[in-house]
């Protein structure tokens, strides 16, 4: 472990009261940053604090206290813009988190181009909520849904992926960063290439914001998503990035207050995006909460936290292959901490229960990506995710655990 | 929070790592697939039931967890030789035994008690039912059961 990389996480620790807490009578090891983070102190504030002190509905108010609400939650569209480096702060959409992002995409701005005969193009390591949404719509309008194969390691196989993307390509989804495997597809490549065939794109970023420095124009997608759970803010909110151009050309998702300029029942007119995308009183605090947790993020320095986090994927994975019978699924050049296994003998079931005993939380399960579990033939893995929060400690809590499980199943 | 052992006894560990009436019965008069979506558990049981309504053989395959192998290898044990009826009563007599925390368990149950620390782990106590959910869907003539 590099010293250094391990004092700056200690500290960090501190700002994150849930790791404080004993876990059945252990030092909480959280292994699960993956599936959702925990929160830093200055956002659980942050969301204390608009309840407490400046709390109403946004958009509708004369009073001071609807403006102070109004303008606490705008203001996290500058956030938001600078953490992906966006061009416009009219491009920040406020969602529920990845899942809607992606389902207002596909009804909003795929759905209505998709005829019988035409593709959408995603990979074999989506979540599922990179690929229901896309197999509504493809069966919905007698399209066709084409999957690029994953490589043995766990990388895209991208010349396959440059096969695939043909005429008949409508719209191209893939995820930045495997919530599964790790693995980080080689984004830009694989934008540009769609790009050079007028296919427009979207990048599934909610393991990609929380871990690496993003900047969305660099890759030059048409649309970005990611989760403000997993980016230590509240659940329940997420961004929705997309150019300008495509947001003012596309339909409303849904119907309802806060996205029309007005209402008669004979006509309405929408709203300018972002609000027409933003019907209905959003989850204001959480919007808030997710400011302050992308803002705790830039005082870290997203590299210093890419990093960080790469020391200590070299150090687990170091550690983990030394235990005989333990197999890391996902073993791509470029990987962010996401450490998937398997081991003989041991269901991933009972290794996630025998090591929550000793206050160390892992997934275990088929997280979500069914068609890759299925690729690698297994139907389940145990999987150790990090954070900013991190440290050598928690690895070393892992690799004991795991010593236990082997000997109870030998 | 009740002591990992309770769950990970010997004797679970021992039908995991041993199971009894493993494998296919051919011919078998009734047969399901069994499903835990949320680990991946797959599980088949195959049995035969005489005129009179008696298990004469039950076997199981499939891969799951251990609490879901050993569970299947114990039912399957307890079951031979049982009517429907009595099969029955055992099946609510064990689900009664890794959901309920108030009742001590039904002497009845025999070496099927051992399965009670599952109560304890909530998220744990499908892979112990699902080998009997597909014991009764054999029964009832269903090809297919799902815990989800
Ligand atoms: C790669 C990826 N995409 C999409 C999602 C869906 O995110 P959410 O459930 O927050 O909408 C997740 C969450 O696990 C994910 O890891």
């Amino acid at each position: 472990m590099s010293v250094m990389a391990n004092n700056v996480a200690h500290r960090i620790r501190d700002d994150f009261p849930i790791l404080g807490k004993p876990m059945n009578g252990h030092r909480l090891a959280f292994l699960d940053s993956a599936a959702s983070a925990q929160k830093p102190q200055v956002v659980i504030d942050a969301e204390r604090e608009c309840y407490e002190s400046y709390y109403a509905n946004i958009h509708r108010g004369v009073y001071s206290l609807s403006q102070q609400s109004t303008q606490a939650y705008e203001a996290v569209r500058g956030v938001v813009k600078r953490f992906i480096n966006a061009p416009d702060e009219r491009e920040i959409v406020f969602v529920r988190g990845a899942t809607e992002a992606i389902n207002l995409v596909a009804q909003s701005f795929v759905r209505p181009k998709l005829g019988p005969g035409d593709e959408v193009l995603i990979t074999g390591m989506e979540h599922h909520a990179n690929i229901v949404p896309w197999q509504m719509v493809t069966e919905a309008t007698g399209a066709k849904l084409v999957v690029v194969p994953v490589n043995d390691d766990g990388t895209l196989d991208v010349a396959a992926y440059r096969e695939r993307l043909n005429e008949r390509t409508r719209f191209v989804s893939f995820v930045h960063v495997s919530n599964t495997l790790g693995t980080v597809n080689p984004a830009e490549e694989m934008i540009a290439l769609a790009k050079a065939k007028s296919i427009p794109v979207l990048l599934d970023g909610a393991q990609s914001a929380p871990h690496m420095p993003v900047d969305i124009q660099a890759l030059g997608a048409d649309f970005y998503c990611f989760s403000g759970h997993k980016t230590y803010g509240p659940s329940g909110v997420g961004v929705l990035w997309g150019r300008l151009e495509l947001l003012e050309a596309m339909p409303p998702y849904q119907g309802g207050g806060d996205m029309i300029r007005t209402v008669s029942f004979e006509k309405t007119e929408y709203a300018e995006p972002p609000q027409r995308f933003e019907a209905g009183t959003p989850n204001i605090a959480g919007v808030i909460g997710m400011g302050a947790g992308l803002e705790y993020l830039e005082g870290v320095g997203m590299a210093a936290v890419a990093a960080h986090e790469q020391t200590l994927l070299s150090y687990a994975t170091e550690q983990l292959k030394a235990l005989p019978g333990l197999k890391i699924i996902g073993t791509a050049p470029q990987k962010t901490g996401v450490i998937s296994f398997v081991m003989e003998d041991a269901h991933p079931h009972d290794i996630g229960t025998i090591l929550d005993m000793d206050g160390v939380a892992v997934r275990t399960g088929h997280h979500c990506t069914q068609p890759l579990m299925a690729r690698f033939g297994v139907p389940a893995t145990a999987r150790a995710s990090f954070g900013v929060y991190t440290v050598g400690d928690d690895i070393d809590a892992l690799v004991s655990g795991l010593k236990r499980v082997r000997k109870m199943f030998a | 929070m009740s002591n990992l052992r309770d769950l990970y006894q010997e004797v679970i560990l021992d039908h995991n790592k041993n199971p009894r009436n493993y494998g296919v019965l051919e011919p078998h008069t009734h047969a399901a697939d069994g499903h835990n979506p949320l680990c991946g558990d797959q599980l088949h049981v195959q049995l035969n039931l005489s005129q009179a309504g008696t298990i004469e053989a039950i076997q199981f395959t499939g891969d799951g967890c251990a609490i879901s192998k050993a569970s299947a290898s114990i039912m399957t044990d307890s079951l031979q030789g049982l009517t429907i009826a009595e099969a029955q009563e055992l099946m609510a007599q064990f689900q009664t035994l890794v959901t309920d925390m108030s009742k001590e368990p039904d002497p009845k149950l025999g070496k099927l008690a051992v399965l009670a620390g599952v109560r304890e782990y909530p998220m744990r106590v499908k892979c112990a039912t699902l080998p009997w959910h597909t014991f009764h869907a054999a029964i009832q003539g269903d090809v297919e059961v799902s815990t989800e």
